[in-house]
């Protein structure tokens, strides 16, 4: 996991509009301004925010780019739920040691 | 001339785009303490107001992080949020360049702060000014203290941006308020957002309140993560409040936890003289 450059890539998608209408016309120009895995390319083009949640995105960056793709408030949440019951705890940045290290477990 | 106004308030972005899911006996109470803050302000005659912030990553990454950021813009934009989820909508917001500078060029004597001519404000400024200066239309200084990618500011640090910043306000003709932004336990855009630790922040209140230094800066990061989760880190805010009105006394205005908000929703202000 790149988390560095998954969240640089969503801080700038977050914060720019000419950003945001080139990820909605031509997201693999996007995707390749970054070093990303193959995995995080395909979590960040069908917006899975479950996966990203639990590779350790951090949640204030992840909740605006669950804005952006159109989720619900419940809906995200709830992506986030399910990524942790199908992949288990977070394992990577700052919600890996939330809960006495239970990496986000609710 | 000097610091006319000094509060706190929550900024959670449910605050304004959830609204419609709140119980109205707490919502209403809550939004009329934060307007009863925008009356003070108004009355008070400020010239500018500066908002002590915990931005999330709008306009500061990890690729070059400052423990203080300071605006010197003419304008700002915000939010950078959809809208529509955010239910503020898109605008301008004046900023206040000349006095800025001058602002920070006096704080730099003792705190090394980043400026930035350029802000583009999310909901950790949108949702307070919403309230605040509905119309948009009161000058602003958005300021942010690091409570987001660590290593964070350490607490002593922000309580010394606060002293600077009164040396600032007293230092210039003008009429400033000055509001801090944040959380109190809160564990915002988890899985566990709307778990609050009311216990936890009534205590952290009573120091605030009583501008008990040594115990509002005797919080570890560690001990902040466990028991008000990340959202916690956000009581920097409020302590450079506490730095601002070093020695006076707080007043709770609205205190009470709003789950759908995800957050101990306050507000509140500090005495300036
Ligand atoms: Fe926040």
């Amino acid at each position: 996991m790149s988390l560095y450059q998954v969240q640089k890539l969503l801080y700038q998608l977050n914060r720019d509009t000419a950003t945001q209408a080139r990820f909605k016309t031509d997201v693999d120009s996007v995707l390749s301004d970054y070093k990303l895995t193959d995995d995080e390319k395909n979590w960040l083009r069908n917006g899975d925010v479950g996966e990203l949640y639990i590779h350790g995105v951090n949640g204030q960056i992840l909740m605006h780019y669950a804005a952006f793709i159109g989720q619900e408030w419940d809906e995200y949440i709830q992506a986030m739920k399910d990524g942790l019951t199908k992949h288990g705890q977070v394992r990577d940045g700052i919600y890996r040691a939330v809960d006495g290290g239970d990496g986000g477990a609710i | 001339m000097a610091l006319v106004f000094a509060g706190i308030c929550s900024h959670g972005p449910g605050i304004t785009g959830r609204a419609e899911r709140a119980d109205p006996a707490l919502r209403d109470p809550f939004y009329a303490a934060l307007d009863s803050l925008r009356a003070d302000i108004e009355a008070s005659g400020a010239e500018a107001l500066v908002v002590i912030a915990a931005e999330h990553f709008a306009n500061f990454f990890m690729d070059n992080m400052p423990a203080f950021a300071m605006g010197m813009g003419e304008e700002y934009e915000g939010p950078i949020e959809d809208p529509d989820w955010l239910k503020i909508p898109r605008t301008t917001i004046p900023g206040a360049p000349d006095l800025s500078q001058r602002m920070i060029s006096e704080m730099m004597q003792t705190v090394d702060l980043a400026y930035a001519q350029e802000w583009k404000m999310d909901h950790g400024i949108m949702v307070p000014l919403h309230f605040l200066t509905p119309k948009m239309d009161l000058p602003i200084i958005p300021a942010n203290i690091n409570c987001q990618g660590p290593p964070l500011t350490p607490l002593s640090r922000a309580y010394a941006f606060g002293q600077a910043l009164r040396r600032a306000c007293d230092a210039v003709p003008e009429k400033i308020a000055v509001m801090g932004t944040g959380g109190i336990s809160h564990w915002p855009a988890t899985p566990n957002s709307g778990k609050i630790n009311e216990a936890w922040d009534r205590e952290f209140l009573r120091r605030w309140c009583e501008n008990d230094k040594d115990a509002l800066l005797s919080y570890t990061d560690e001990d902040t993560l466990r028991d008000a989760g990340q959202g916690g880190f956000e009581i920097r805010t409020l302590i450079s409040i506490a730095g601002l009105c070093e020695g006076a006394t707080g007043h709770i205005r609205f205190a009470e936890p709003i789950p759908i908000f995800s957050t101990m929703c306050v507000a509140a202000t500090m005495d300036v003289s």
